[in-house]
């Protein structure tokens, strides 16, 4: 059976999948980041499989996919630089101590 | 058929990496993991035909992202303590688990309206026309580059010693 839209898409729910795990069960803020990074990801192959597949003289779904890569570029930015204020002012980077908004 | 091989093999070693990243508890090998992860989705993207996207996948996240996530991991020296699951991690499997065999189920039971072109290539040319020309996405482009500004600014604003 030869390769189809099909498998990349299973292929990108299961990256999918494995970085919501991440980003649920991880206590480090850096892993969480990097784990929503493995989401983006996921979402780009989809996207660029249905370009492909679906209309691929349109391109749309590769527009979309450079966007999704710019708002990742800045959430990386923005995020990181959130995690290192953090940790100079608490000294930790752990999730389960950053509670200070924890009801 | 050659294309067949290079997603299988790109498919097992992208998830692979993509799992020794989350279980892995050092956090420095965990990110190294991320680079080969990129790394495949960029290869992904050269066999489905979108050889632009490969090029910037592989300078915006495995140059670009990969770098700032290794330095964040340097500054933070959290390297010693590694990355445990905390107290959610069986709740999150099972959550992962099941929105996995959800998405796989309604999209292997979806009629997807297959086209049988064969893909543009190369897509370069076609892709600036798509985001620059007459119809296009200029406003999304305008709007996406004060995002970066105002992200770049931001990042600026939060590290800055006092």
């Amino acid at each position: 059976m030869s390769v189809g839209l099909e498998h990349y898409l299973i292929l990108s729910a299961i990256l999918f999948s494995i970085g919501l795990y991440g980003a649920l069960a991880k206590r480090n803020a850096v892993i969480i980041l990097i784990s929503i990074e493995i989401m983006l990801n996921a979402v780009n192959i989809a996207m660029v499989a249905f370009s492909r597949y679906i209309a691929p003289s349109m391109l749309t779904g590769q527009v979309f996919a450079i966007f999704i890569m710019v708002v990742a570029a800045a959430e990386a930015a923005v995020g990181l630089a959130i995690i290192i204020a953090i940790y100079r002012s608490r000294k930790t980077v752990e999730t389960t101590e950053i509670d200070l908004m924890k009801w | 058929m050659g294309l067949d091989i290079a997603f299988w093999v790109l498919a097992v070693v992208g998830v692979g990496a993509a799992l020794t990243v989350v279980l892995l508890r050092d956090v420095f090998r965990a990110a190294l993991a991320l680079v080969l992860c990129l790394l495949t989705v960029a290869g992904l993207y050269i066999t489905l035909s979108a050889d632009f996207l490969a090029a910037v996948q592989v300078l915006i996240y495995v140059g670009g992202i990969s770098i700032l996530i290794i330095l964040a991991i340097m500054l933070t020296r959290e390297v010693q303590r590694g990355s445990p699951a905390n107290k959610l991690q069986i709740p999150a499997l099972i959550v992962a688990i099941l929105f996995l065999g959800v998405v796989a189920f309604t999209l292997l039971n979806t009629p997807w309206q297959l086209s049988a072109e064969p893909p543009l290539e190369p897509t370069t040319a076609a892709l600036a026309v798509k985001l620059l020309g007459e119809g296009g996405f200029i406003l999304p482009v305008e709007i996406a580059a004060s995002l970066l500004l105002a992200a770049i600014l931001g990042a600026i604003v939060l590290v800055r010693e006092k």
